[in-house]
């Protein structure tokens, strides 16, 4: 056994502790955070860094060139698909009214609904009175225009 | 090497039993969804200790398989999840479904009674069970 291969078995054993810590954390984290953002936060830990973590240590113990690349498939499936999970979850938690509004710092998603509901029930206020008196429509068409 | 395998397997072992409990705990389908994919991310990494414990390729593809397939549950749950009333994510035990049958047809039979005077009720013609 040359030195080289006990250096790669000791930064493979390094990757291997680590991406477990953080499968470990992100339970301990899942049982403790209060609400469905906190643990959503918390989940992302094993899904990117630790799956990430724990390939570099099965490459580096493995140490063959065709397995290499199945690895990095691996990485990158994840790095793909777990965004998408967290995205809907995220995305679904929102529409049910799991988020709490008044315990964030910042709240873009509130603002832009919030604004985009004014703006539909201005238009479709806009629209009833049009309906009400056609030939003001006409006028206003032709106000546009100009 | 054995030391550090062991180690391993025992953090991913807790921290897999950890969020089992957070998907049978989790008042929320979300929840459950969430704490099934950190299950997924660590039976990767259990499969990924394994390979590298015993030296051996054959289970690398599966590790490509999880990658793949693991958020298809997630999303898909999420997608019919957008619809689920506030504390539905329980079971029920059999006196409160009791009770909120009980509660149900009270309601109905309210409706019913005061149906001359009220206009907000049922529409006309509706079958009620």
């Amino acid at each position: 056994m040359s030195v080289l291969d006990i250096v790669l078995d000791v930064l493979a054993a390094i990757c291997l502790l680590g991406g477990s810590f953080l499968a470990l954390a992100a339970g301990m984290g899942l049982t403790r955070f209060p609400d469905l953002l906190a643990r959503m936060h918390t989940a992302t830990k094993p899904q990117v860094l630790g799956v990430l973590l724990m390939m570099l240590g099965l490459g580096l113990r493995l140490r063959s060139g065709n397995i290499i690349w199945m690895l990095v498939l691996v990485a990158l499936f994840q790095l793909l698909t777990s965004p998408v999970a967290a995205h809907m979850v995220a995305r679904a938690g929102y529409r049910t009214g799991k988020v709490d509004s008044s315990a964030l710092v910042v709240d873009e998603l509130t603002r832009d609904v919030e604004a985009a509901e004014r703006a539909a029930q201005q238009q479709r206020a806009t629209a009833e009175q049009q309906g009400a008196t056609p030939e003001q429509q006409g006028a206003d068409d032709e106000g546009d225009a100009g | 090497m054995t030391v550090v395998v062991i180690l391993s397997a025992l953090m991913l072992a807790a921290g897999a039993v950890l969020a089992a409990v957070r998907a049978e705990r989790g008042p929320s389908m979300l929840d459950r969804t969430i704490a099934l994919d950190v299950l997924t991310s660590t039976i990767v990494g259990a499969v990924a200790l394994h390979a590298a414990w015993t030296l051996r390729f054959d289970s690398v593809p599966i590790l490509v398989v999880f990658a793949l397939v693991g958020f298809v549950g997630s999303v898909t749950i999420a997608r019919f999840a957008a619809v689920e009333p506030e504390g539905e994510g329980r079971v029920l035990t059999r006196e409160e479904s009791d009770a909120l049958d009980a509660q149900r047809r009270a309601v109905e039979e309210t409706e019913g009674s005061a149906d001359d005077e009220h206009h907000g009720g049922p529409a006309q013609g509706e079958v009620t069970s």
